[in-house]
Parts: structure tokens; sequence; C-alpha cells
């Protein structure tokens, strides 16, 4: 096949990839997108094995149906709730992937038609250390992600001091032996470059606590597609730069959703250690501790939300710890039954993961007309008779608005105090991620249902039949 | 006769050396031109993701997750040469890796999808 026409039907692949983004603008166009993309991977790949420079298959075959058996199998597998470190181990394996790619064409350029008489061009080796180093980042990063989010590794943000100095000292080492690798093309610079930023990747991502998830999530993703350009660069293959613009793009997008979201700046998530000092947060609230909470019963819950003209329900993290949407899906359809309206308020950081709660809510056949977003339903609460939150807390704490002192000040939260009524279901009085104490628990209005997520909507269900 | 031999050697030199080539012919660079199509495409990446609605954001990070993973043209350049070495064992897991994650990444995509199908 000749370079310009596989050129041409890599410019097709390309194209299909953005179709595919552009389908996932409406859920009715969504499963059309995912096809695009199936159909890019598809055209990519075809075309690259119809050219001139594969000559052995029983490699690439072998790879191929290992990576795609293996991959099958856990994508049939997986539970929904699982999705968020599914998505993190994801991304683990295009960084490490990318990295192993750099190698490849490092040890052996002519087969990449990138090494002259002279070796690697020097802008080609820069470009090849940074799509390195990012990859390895992605890779040791995803995988601390992966492990915090499965809870192998404690959620609670690790820090120790001087951590910051740490990190910058392997930044600034990374960019040295870049510099080493571009001017020298050494391998020995390759190699301590991978060690640091992979050494970078696990100290980036160890200090950051368990509900700043979303956002490195997103910021993964993101660098993910940054590797990728930094390697399409290097073999000077436009479709894997225009490839990973497109998932860098979507990443950094979706990080600067979640923290506009926490009202929170990416470098104040990255630097890490929120949510940790929760001494601190327990000592200011301990006054608050002795007032009273007005605990109600399941029957209690059942009788309010049954007579309600109307309902919103606030889900939040702890609905997928409990995997209670199945059970929420028959509590609603009940109060349904009972002409009772119930929508869904959907805060943008809820969950572990950008769109966590609307996947869970779609899995237990809940229509998405009836799942909304922040802006499109804040307003509604005012003529709301029941709003209830089911494992959610610092999203509806009204402290956010009136307290400038607090940790969560500023960020946008669900008005639930303005319903009718508030009930939340949690498990304890706790505080909530932010280590901030709610105070809407001790308001006239607010009812506690004491429990586990599913136990609790199960509990509702019977005493409403 | 000695004049165009002076000729024939300048060439020759000229011909043999790369830097030189690339010195004496006024092309782009393919730098530059990456560049141009790596900076249009975050354009289009920005608008288009930004159209995405929030309640397929998960799709959407599985997905790009999965696009991403095209980095197995790479890897199969790397895996298909014909001598064994470091650099064709580097291309074969980096071919596994990315296979996982385009299979994996595509299905998971379209199991997220099938539940947001209207009932």
């Amino acid at each position: 096949m000749s370079p310009n026409l596989s050129a041409l039907l890599y410019l097709g692949a390309s194209l299909c990839f953005i179709l595919s983004l552009r389908g996932l603008s409406s859920p009715e166009s969504s499963r059309r997108g995912n096809f695009y993309g199936i159909l890019g991977m598809a055209i990519a790949i075809i075309t690259t094995l119809l050219g001139d420079v594969i000559l052995g298959f029983e490699t690439i075959f072998g790879g191929l149906l290992i990576g795609g058996a293996l991959g099958a199998l856990i994508a049939h597998r997986i539970k929904m709730t699982a999705l968020p470190q599914l998505v993190a181990a994801f991304h683990s394996l295009v960084g490490l992937a990318a990295v192993c790619v750099a190698a490849a064409a490092l040890y052996a350029p002519s087969s990449f038609g990138i090494g002259g008489m002279e070796g690697i061009k020097t802008a080609a080796l820069i470009e090849m250390g940074l799509g390195t180093a990012i990859g390895a980042i992605t890779f040791t990063g995803s995988v601390i992600a992966f492990l915090k989010l499965q809870g192998l590794v404690g959620s609670k943000p690790l820090t120790y001091p001087g951590q910051h100095f740490v990190n910058a000292g392997l930044l600034v080492g990374i960019f040295f032996f870049i510099y080493q690798l571009s001017v020298t093309g050494e391998f020995d610079a390759f190699w301590i470059l991978t060690g640091l930023s992979l050494l970078l990747g696990v100290l980036l991502i160890l200090p950051i606590g368990g509900a700043d998830m979303p956002v490195i999530v997103s910021m993964l993703n993101s660098y993910s597609g940054w590797a990728a350009c930094g390697i399409g660069f290097t073999l000077q293959n436009h479709l894997l730069i225009i490839t990973g613009a497109l998932v860098g793009a979507s990443g950094a997008i979706l990080s600067y959703i979640m923290c506009k979201g926490m009202n929170r700046s990416i470098f104040n998530v990255i630097l890490g250690g929120f949510g940790g000092d929760a001494s601190q947060g327990s000592s200011t609230n301990a006054a608050e501790d002795d007032r009273p909470v007005k605990q109600g019963s399941a029957e209690d819950a059942a009788f309010l939300m049954k007579n309600a003209r109307s309902v919103i329900i606030v889900p939040g993290y702890g609905m997928a710890v409990a995997q209670a949407q199945h059970a929420l899906r028959e509590m609603v359809d009940v109060l349904k039954a009972h002409k009772v309206k119930v929508r869904f308020a959907i805060h943008p950081v809820a969950g572990r993961m950008p769109g966590h709660m609307n996947v869970l809510l779609a899995e237990a056949s809940i229509p998405y007309e009836d799942v909304l977003e922040l802006d499109e339903i804040n307003r509604d609460f005012s003529s709301t008779d029941v709003a209830f939150v089911i494992g959610a807390n610092d999203v509806t704490n009204p402290a956010a608005k009136t307290d400038p002192k607090s940790p969560i000040y500023g960020m946008p939260i669900l008005d639930v105090e303005r319903a009718g009524t508030v009930l939340f279901v949690k498990r304890s009085m706790a505080s909530g991620y932010a280590g901030v104490q709610n105070e809407l628990f001790y308001r006239d209005n607010t009812m506690m249902l004491f429990g586990d997520a599913k136990k609790v909507c199960e509990k509702i269900l019977k005493a409403m039949e | 006769m000695a004049f165009s031999n002076e000729i024939t050697q300048q060439v020759q030199i000229i011909l043999t050396d790369p830097s030189l080539i690339e010195s004496t012919v006024d092309a782009v660079d393919p730098f530059i031109t990456g560049l141009t199509v790596f900076i249009l495409a975050c354009f289009v990446g920005y608008y288009v993701v930004w159209r995405v609605t929030p309640a397929l954001h998960s799709p959407l990070m599985a997905v790009t997750n999965a696009i991403s993973s095209v980095i197995i043209v790479g890897a199969l350049v790397a895996a298909g040469s014909d001598v064994f070495d470091f650099s064709k064992a580097m291309g074969f897991i980096a071919v596994t890796l990315a296979s996982v994650n385009i299979f994996g990444g595509f299905m998971v995509t379209h199991r997220m999808l099938h539940m947001f199908k209207k009932k």
C-alpha cells in the first residue's frame, strides 16, 4: 500500500473517531457513535497491517488474540459499580503501551522510518521523551488510582512532609533526562527517564483522596491522550496526533468540569491532601455534635413520600457502594404508581467518575429523561415536597454558600434544604469527605434514615406496599 | 572537464549527506505539519466534547480510552518486524495491552450505552 493511500485511510479513521465523540451528544445517537469508534479503529489497524513494514504476522495476531480475549472477558464480566476502577485500569494500559512503543522505536528506528544516517533526529527524540514520560506517569498513576478505587489502598490521602519538593525534583530530573536523550540518543537516558516518570506517577496520585478521584481519573484520561500525541509526533503519524489530541482535550474538559463542580482549582486537587485533616473539622464542629437530630423510620419515609406530589432523589457515592440503584428503582416505581412526580438530581462530582450516577441509574432502567443535572433542577427544590438524599452529603451542605471558612465554601450545591422535607439516607452521622459537618442534619424539616442505602430502600418499599 | 568533475563531486556530497539536503531544499519541517494537525485537532476535540451531554460522561471516558489505544498502530509496526529483537518484544507487549483496551473499552461502552436505550 502506498504511503499516500495509507495516510488517506488514516484520515478516514480520524474522522470516524471525531464522529464517535460527536455521537455522544445525545443518548439516541450514542450507539452509532460507538460504532464509528470501532470502525475507525478497524480501519487504522487494517491499514497498518497492509503496510510494507509489516513482515511477520504471528506476533501481531498473538498479541491481538490474547489482548482481545482478555479485554472482551473483562468488559463482559465487570459490574457497573466497578466502572471507575476499570476505567483507571484501562488508562494504565494505554500509558504502558505508549512507553513500550517509544522503547521499540528507540531500539529499532529504521523499521519506523525515523532513523536517518545519524540516528533519530533531535526533535523526534524530544517528542519521544515527552511521550514516554507522560505515558509512564499515566501508567503508575492509574495503577494507584485503580488500587484506591478498588479499596486495595486506603482512599485517605497519603501525605508526608516535603512531598511537593520531591515531586518538583523528580519533574526537573525528567526534563533533564529528556534533554540528555535528545542530545545523546542513549538508551540509559531513556530508561532513567522512564524510571523517574514511573515514580512520579505513584507519588502524584498517592496523596489524593478518594472523592477527588473523578478529577484524577479524568486527568489520567487526558494524559493517556497526550502520551499518544507524543508518540504520534515521534512517528510522524497524524492519526495518532489527532486521536491523542481528541482524547487529551476530552480528559482536560472533564477535569475542568469536575473541578468547577467542587469550586477548586486543578492545582489544588493535584497537590493533594484535601479532606485528610479530619481532626481539624471535628474540633470546630464538636459543639454541634450534641444537638438533637430527628431520626425517622422506613414507615415515616414511606408515608411522607407516598403523600407527596413531587420527590427529588439525590444519589451519591453511598448509593454506588451499597448497590442500591435497583432497590431504589423499585421504590420509584411504586411512587410513580401513586402519581408522585419523581426526578433525580445529579451533582457534577457525585460518585467516583464523571457521569457515574447516570450510568448506575440507567443500569437500573431509570429513564434518562428523569435524571437531571444540577443547573436543570436546582430551582425546583423549593416547589418539591420531599428531597430524598441517598448516600450523598457534601454536595448538599449549605455551608458551601454561607460559611466562608468552610473548606467547601463556593462549591455549587444542590439546594435540598428548600424542599418541604429532607430525608437523608446515611449509615451514620459521620461527616462527608471534606470533613465538614452538615448542619442540614439538625434542621427541623430533616429526617435521618440510618442504615445501608439498599436496605433502607427495601424497607421503605415494604412499608409502602 | 575538471570543472564538471568538481560539480559532480559536490552533487555527490550533497546527495550523500542528508543534513545538507535538508538545508538546500526549503520544505516544511514535518514537525510543523504535525503541529498544525495537532492544534486543529485540539480545537475540534474542544468543541465536540463540550457538546457531549453530561449524562454520557462515563461512556465518553470509556470510548476515549478505547480510541486512545490507536497507539497500537505504532505497536504493530514494531511487532511486525522480521527479526526477533527487543523492539519486537516491546511491540508484542504493546499490541497485547492496546488490544485489551480496544476490545474492553468498546465493549464496556456498548454495555453502558445499551442501558441508556429508551424503554
